[in-house]
């Protein structure tokens, strides 16, 4: 393949990118764990006596997770981690074999077989590309999607807190959320030209909203209880929004963040089809222009789940810390 | 001196239709005395939470006025802190830090002490580094109490604070409190519906009417601590609000 190839401004109505900027955030597995927390010192025996009630959590969870199912003194918790992978691996097996013998009896010579593919991504790892173009999108997402977290959440939490400020933006976020960010590409060549601002501009308006309106959200639907507990020990409002009001919203705040960044990394892809040449998105359109590579094609979109994927986790770690993780109901 | 006075507090609040005003307080008088403790009871929805909000300043009456010390009470104070009936503690702080939270102008020693005292209290040590959601409800409102006696507050004014507990925990809530008031030597405004609870904490005891509420009655319990569930005064007592409430003490029975 010709990895050089120009494509800009040629290939701008052939291809449907919008029809990647559907669905959201990947799937990922289960990983929530029950709330088995060591408190650690011992209970106190005070004129309360320590209610043997309190690790409620702790005491009763790993007897809940164990029962039923299996009759094996297995230990069950390493059962349920080979189910966890056993099953995931055998559907992406069966999946696969059934991809494989579809393109044979269809007889396509065009369709790659998931062999071709593997053959595909690594060909592009002995060419050096993969990892530049995965480099290199990860790097407009990074410039885009922090831009977006900076900026969308304080906006975010002062909208949902002074109600004017609210009533006078909010038309206006409503009229531009709605606006794909696929949409600004010509103006955002126009401003920005061929260059690597220009994704991050648009991965940066496909954020910020997501980010915003969850952050409003969140402000709005707080537990009036905790103002009012913030009220009565005499918080000025930078304390208040930096101890209470931020901490109450970061739950929610980061529900919105995932998403945004499912989002963030549906549009660099779309994004680097038409304003740069490099990155992952450009890989498949320069894949399909420059010799209807597509084992390479379906190796990009390969590489782009599985990217996808991960971000989707890395961010879920964020849910486990203890001063969230009361935010997500109770498992 | 008195620490708090309520003076001819009345309360209205805007009806469903213009124009249309639900009446809740109706010209309240009433004075609690440096370190008293003084229930408020009342059936429920008589507006006494309502009562407890305006003179705590996170509502305005529509008429009269709350002295602390002598001062009209405009907003909510430091000084004075509330424990909510749904529970304030903040669920993204652990034991430790909401206990200090109340504390963030002394030194880090200072404060590290103020908080340990009060953990202690409560009877909470060993928990320090737990979450709310990691407690049961009895220890939540534990932690609330702490938190409210480590800011030093001249006065706590409590909203039905054991109103979610079990009967037990709750109990055993009210012989803590009782047990730390008189060594804290507060002032504590508690509101409950419940009588008996009333009868087991309070000096006083202001009974208060259904909607527009007034106060009915005022009952000296001037019993000795600890107190008797089963003794004459107590039960002499309970049975006073309960007839000022208009209740009968036999299931079954219509009022009198």
């Amino acid at each position: 393949m010709s990895a050089d190839s120009e494509i800009l401004g040629s290939a701008l109505p052939a291809r449907p990118p919008a029809g990647a900027s559907r669905a959201v955030s990947g799937a990922s597995p289960d990983t929530s764990e029950p709330v088995a927390t060591d408190l650690g010192a011992p209970t106190s025996q005070g004129v309360f006596g320590a209610a043997p009630k309190t690790t409620r959590g702790g005491a009763c969870a790993p007897q809940k997770r164990v029962s039923g199912k299996k009759l094996f003194v297995w230990p069950p918790s390493t059962d349920a981690l080979l189910w966890r992978i056993v099953r995931p691996v055998g559907m992406a097996a069966l999946f696969l074999t059934a991809w494989g013998l579809a393109v044979r009896w269809s007889g396509s010579d065009l369709f790659p077989t998931p062999g071709n593919v593997a053959r595909g991504i690594v060909e592009l790892i002995q060419k050096g590309l993969l990892f530049k173009y995965i480099v290199a999108s990860l790097f407009r997402v990074s410039w885009g999607f922090t831009l977006a977290v900076i900026i969308g959440v304080p906006l975010g939490l002062v909208l949902g807190w002074y109600s004017r400020a609210f009533q006078a933006l909010n038309p206006f976020i409503q009229i531009l959320r709605p606006i794909s960010p696929i949409a600004w590409i010509p103006l955002a060549i126009l401003w920005f030209g061929v260059s690597d601002a220009a994704p991050i501009f648009l991965i940066f308006l496909a954020s910020v909203f997501p980010i915003t309106v969850s952050s409003i959200a969140a402000v709005q639907n707080m537990q009036p209880v905790y103002l009012r507990a913030a009220l009565n020990f005499g918080l000025s409002t930078g304390e208040l929004f930096r101890q209470v009001i931020f901490r109450a919203c970061l739950p929610q705040i980061i529900t919105g963040i995932r998403i945004a960044l499912g989002v963030a990394w549906l549009v660099v892809v779309a994004a680097e089809m038409i304003a740069v040449n490099s990155g992952l998105g450009y890989l498949i359109i320069d894949a399909r222009n420059a010799g209807k590579r597509y084992d390479l094609v379906v190796a990009g979109m390969v590489m782009i789940g599985l990217i996808g994927l991960v971000l989707d986790l890395l961010v879920r770690q964020l849910e486990k810390f203890d001063e969230v993780r009361w935010g997500y109901g109770r498992k | 001196m008195t620490a708090v006075s309520i003076r001819n507090v009345s309360m209205r609040f805007a009806g469903k239709k213009n124009g249309d005003s639900i009446r809740v307080l109706e010209n309240i008088d009433a004075e609690v005395a440096h370190g008293e403790f003084v229930c408020i009871v009342g059936p429920s929805g008589c507006g006494k939470s309502t009562l407890l909000n305006i003179v705590a300043g996170f509502l305005k009456a529509t008429s009269g006025d709350v002295l602390v010390e002598g001062e009209p009470v405009i907003a909510p104070d430091p000084r004075r802190i509330f424990v909510f009936q749904e529970n304030g503690v903040f669920p993204w702080l652990n034991v430790h830090e909401n206990v200090g939270f109340g504390l963030r102008k002394q030194t880090r020693a200072q404060r590290d002490q103020t908080i340990a005292r009060y953990i202690d209290m409560v009877s909470l040590a060993g928990f320090e580094n737990a979450y709310p959601h990691e407690l049961s409800g009895g220890m939540r409102q534990r932690v609330e109490i702490a938190r409210a006696l480590a800011a030093n507050p001249d006065i706590i004014y409590m909203d039905e604070p054991f109103g979610a507990l079990d009967f037990l925990t709750r109990l055993k809530m009210r012989a803590d409190l009782v047990r730390i008031w008189q060594s804290e030597k507060k002032t504590i405004l508690f509101v409950t519906h419940d009588i008996e609870e009333a009868v087991q904490l309070a000096d006083r005891v202001l009974v208060m009417s259904n909607r527009p509420a007034t106060i009915q009655e005022v009952v000296d319990v001037d019993l000795p601590r600890p107190r008797h569930l089963d003794s004459p005064g107590y039960l002499e007592k309970r049975d006073r609000i309960f007839k000022v409430m208009g209740m009968s003490l036999r299931v079954g029975e219509t009022a009198t």
